[in-house]
């Protein structure tokens, strides 16, 4: 098995891993550094980001209201030093992107523009058109090529951490374009795998967001906190997914039912605002959770359209002039021609509730370290505390790039300071794993990796959905159970060595399992409703602070459902209160079963 | 629903000696692209299947290939726009490494050569000032998505695969047009050699199939005019 030798690995090449790797570049030059990732790194799904990223910019702007905005956004799940550490940095980092290239959308004079965003007070969010994650990514990708201490291996597949006792240094890697493992040895280690909104069936993700980074540190004990908050997007399209960025409700466009009606106002997000005439944290520039919420009810009460078998709700965007369209929204113009048939000009778009954000993640302290000594996460599969309950839009933007510097610059720290570690018991670790990875091949009687893994994604949009009842969450937790052994049971049939795309199927799929089974446990644990993770069980429909003012840590454990333990929320500035939209106090926050009927 | 011919080109290195041409029957709708019917295939058919893809949603750039012999993203391209029998190969121009993915190294090569970054001496701790009207010389070109249709399409990668190719000279060009740089100067040598813009011979194909009409054509041709004024310059210089 070919050896190699770096200082720090990044795993992931989207937006936190670059912004990592060039920060770990730049804090100690002398390092070497190997990205590493299973898809060349502009193809990760920070491209697929919209809408934009979050800073205070404005004068009128401050720290403490985008740390409110958050902290409020995210049902008081978040740890609020770090909120602050995060919106005090985050300016600085989207001056540096500017720096390095990126093509922001201005204003006359030639300064950064900003625009509404859902959740947020006023207008912070930086943009570059509506493809401010694919600006992001490649102006990233592209600066990195600078730096020659950064390697790349791309299509390379991490199968597994190698460790000494505690200690996390280095890789397992499966090279797609040979079918050969390689050892990668390092003294730091940095996950930035990205999501897992793969494991439900609709979501806006593509198709690598499979949650492997996750089940990576979650094998090795590093616990997953806060994975029953699952954000689901309110505005994909049917059937595919495909996200429809929340600028165009920043730019004023509104979500209609099937007979035309506003809804929104009916869930403590109104009064209606003037068409053309958006008001922040009002009507749909409500946050994610709260819209999605109510498309629930909205289709409950048989007040949805039918796409072709799907249950949409309506994104009118006609009463914006074609010019601002091509100009602020130009790929949700291009989208929705080519995915739905509509120009969003004339008519409006069918859109619906998709899984879009995994809250939650490999738990991490502020310098996005876990518990093992040499590994650390960043980006949406750690959790660093920064979403609690609920993610506010333009926020992960933001966080990538804050908290991927951070990333690199400890891991750097780190590996610049940490002792050579034994590399002899790496052979028998790696040795085991290749008769392991062996021992996958062999035929089928009936199941399929395919057919697995529709089921895992079905159970999990049944189970886990908007809405959880504990009934729904029990069945999901033993349908996942049993998916879990036949995944034992289950064979790679293609032998072939050279970009085996079923093996690579094989492999992400034993990972999302493994995330599954651990956003459904937390999901049966928390009996309580907050951000986007509501029960409809007597007794639970509220926020219960006095239990649940706690991050979940899902503790792995082979062969077994995983073990759940409980975090004090860190709380230092703003007492838990009732989140507030619209201009309706109090009543804003009414959970489910308390909405009032459609005025239609 | 209708019923379409896969007419797919496969090419397993461990087997064969040669690509073979392997034919599916799938059932598309109005919105079924090519990747749809691919990822069936895949899925339900033949898991031996070699193919990249992501996003699904045209901006990811890993889903290009030859749909009846033209450069396409496999997720922009609907069934509904072909008649019953289709036939897929992998990128032009790029050498086959399993069924339809290709090898993207020389590509990639080439789009780090012409150091795609801002190159400038800015020490400011704000952000440069870049008007709409700045913003616009560049930002066509600054939507690549290096999805490489366009290499598949140039007859001049074809021939000499060391020739820049449209998106990394594009790319090039990107960055020349931004007001915050003043790198030019570090990426014309690449421009100027036998391989950088003059390898083109303006067939304009390129242009035809880019997924996101940002026009590659027309970044060559302004870095030809670039080269030849440098030249010019160049021969006044002492």
């Amino acid at each position: 098995m070919q050896i190699l030798q770096t200082d720090i690995i990044v795993v992931g090449g989207g937006g936190a891993g670059l912004r990592a790797a060039i920060a770990a570049a730049e804090a100690a030059p002398q390092l070497n550094i190997c990205l590493l990732s299973k898809v060349y790194p502009m193809r990760s799904h920070t491209v697929a980001a919209e809408g934009g990223a979050a800073a205070v910019t404005l004068n009128s702007d401050s720290a403490a209201a985008h740390f409110q905005d958050t902290v409020s956004g995210a049902d008081w799940l978040a740890d609020q030093p770090v909120v602050e550490f995060f919106v005090k940095h985050a300016y600085q980092e989207l001056v540096q992107l500017e720096h390095w290239g990126c093509p922001w959308s201005r204003l006359q004079d030639g300064s950064v523009a900003v625009r509404r965003f859902g959740g947020m007070k006023t207008e912070r969010t930086w943009f570059a058109a509506d493809k401010t994650g694919f600006h992001i990514l490649h102006t990233l990708f592209q600066t990195s090529l600078k730096y020659p201490a950064i390697k790349r291996l791309d299509e390379y597949f991490v199968l597994d951490l190698l460790r000494v006792g505690e200690q996390v240094v280095g890789v397992l890697a499966l090279a797609l374009n040979s079918g050969e493992l390689i050892q990668i040895q390092a003294k730091s280690v940095i996950l930035a795998t990205g999501g897992a909104g793969r494991v439900f069936h609709y979501n806006t993700n593509g198709g690598i967001v499979t949650g492997d980074g996750m089940a990576l540190a979650y094998r090795h004990s590093v616990a997953l906190r806060d994975m029953e908050f699952v954000q689901y997007h309110p505005t994909g399209l049917p059937g595919s997914g495909i996200l429809i960025t929340e600028a165009c409700r920043g730019e004023g466009a509104v979500l209609l039912n099937n007979q035309g009606y506003r809804y929104l106002q009916d869930y403590g997000l109104g009064p209606e605002t003037p068409l053309g005439q958006p008001e922040n944290k009002q009507m749909e520039l409500g946050p994610r959770d709260k819209l999605s919420q109510a498309f629930w009810h909205e289709q409950q009460a048989g007040r949805c359209g039918d796409y072709n078998g799907h249950a949409v709700v309506y994104l009118d965007l006609r009463h914006l002039s074609r010019t601002h369209l091509q100009q602020r929204l130009p790929f949700i113009c291009e989208l929705a021609t080519a995915y739905v048939d509509i120009d969003p000009a004339q008519a409006a778009i069918p859109i619906r509730p998709a899984v879009h954000y995994t809250m939650g993640g490999i738990a991490t302290d502020i310098n996005c370290q876990t518990t093992l000594p040499g590994l650390y996460a960043v980006g949406e599969c750690a959790s660093v505390g920064l979403h609690g309950a609920n993610r506010l839009g333009s926020n992960s933007l933001s966080e990538l790039l804050v908290f991927g510097r951070v990333a690199g610059e400890q891991a750097a720290h780190y590996a610049s300071q940490c002792p050579a570690a034994d590399s002899k018991a790496l052979s028998v670790q790696s040795e085991m794993s290749q008769r392991w990875l062996n021992r996958r091949f062999g035929t089928n009687a009936t199941d399929s990796v395919a057919k697995l893994r529709r089921d895992m994604t079905l159970t999990m949009e049944q189970g886990c959905g908007i809405y959880r009842t504990g009934e729904g969450l029990a069945h999901c937790q033993q349908q996942l159970q049993a998916l879990q052994q036949r995944y034992q049971q289950l064979k790679v049939t293609d032998h072939s060595k050279v970009f085996n795309s079923e093996l690579l199927q094989y492999l992400e799929l034993g990972f999302g399992l493994d995330v599954a089974q651990a956003i459904c446990t937390a999901a049966m644990a928390r009996t309580e409703s907050r951000g986007a993770h509501q029960r409809l069980d007597s007794g639970m429909t509220q926020r219960n602070d006095a239990q649940f003012l706690c991050h979940s840590l899902a503790h792995y454990q082979a062969n077994a459902l995983p073990q759940l333990s409980w975090q004090a929320v860190q709380i230092s500035s703003l007492p838990p209160a009732q989140r507030s939209y619209g201009t309706t106090d109090g009543a804003a926050d009414s959970g489910a079963g308390n909405t009032k009927g459609a005025k239609a | 629903m209708s019923e379409y011919q896969l007419l797919l080109q496969r090419y397993d290195p461990e087997h064969d000696n040669e690509p073979r041409q392997q034919r599916f029957t799938v059932q598309g709708e109005h919105t079924t692209s090519v990747l749809d019917a691919l990822l069936y295939v895949q899925q339900q058919l033949d898991p031996t299947l070699g193919l990249r893809w992501s996003c699904r949603m045209a901006i990811c750039g890993s889903c290009g290939i030859m749909v009846n012999g033209i450069p396409k993203l496999g997720c922009k391209t609907f069934l509904r726009d072909y008649h019953a029998e289709i036939l897929i190969e992998p990128l032009a121009h790029f050498a086959v490494e399993k069924d339809l993915i290709v090898d993207m190294t020389q590509f990639l090569a080439h789009l780090s050569a012409v150091k795609p970054y801002l190159i400038n001496d800015y020490s400011g701790t704000q952000p440069h000032k870049q008007t709409p009207a700045q913003l616009a010389k560049y930002q066509q070109f600054s939507n690549c998505i290096n999805c490489g249709l366009c290499y598949s399409a140039c007859p001049q990668f074809g021939l000499n695969p060391e020739f820049l190719g449209p998106a990394a000279i594009t790319l090039a060009q990107r960055y020349n047009l931004d007001s915050r740089d003043n790198g030019k100067a570090a990426r014309m040598p690449q421009l100027n050699a036998k391989n950088g813009a003059w390898g083109c011979t303006f067939v304009g194909f390129c242009s035809d199939v880019c997924p996101k009409q940002l026009d590659p054509a027309a970044a060559v041709n302004q870095a030809k005019v670039e080269s030849a004024k440098d030249f010019i310059i160049s021969m006044f210089k002492p």
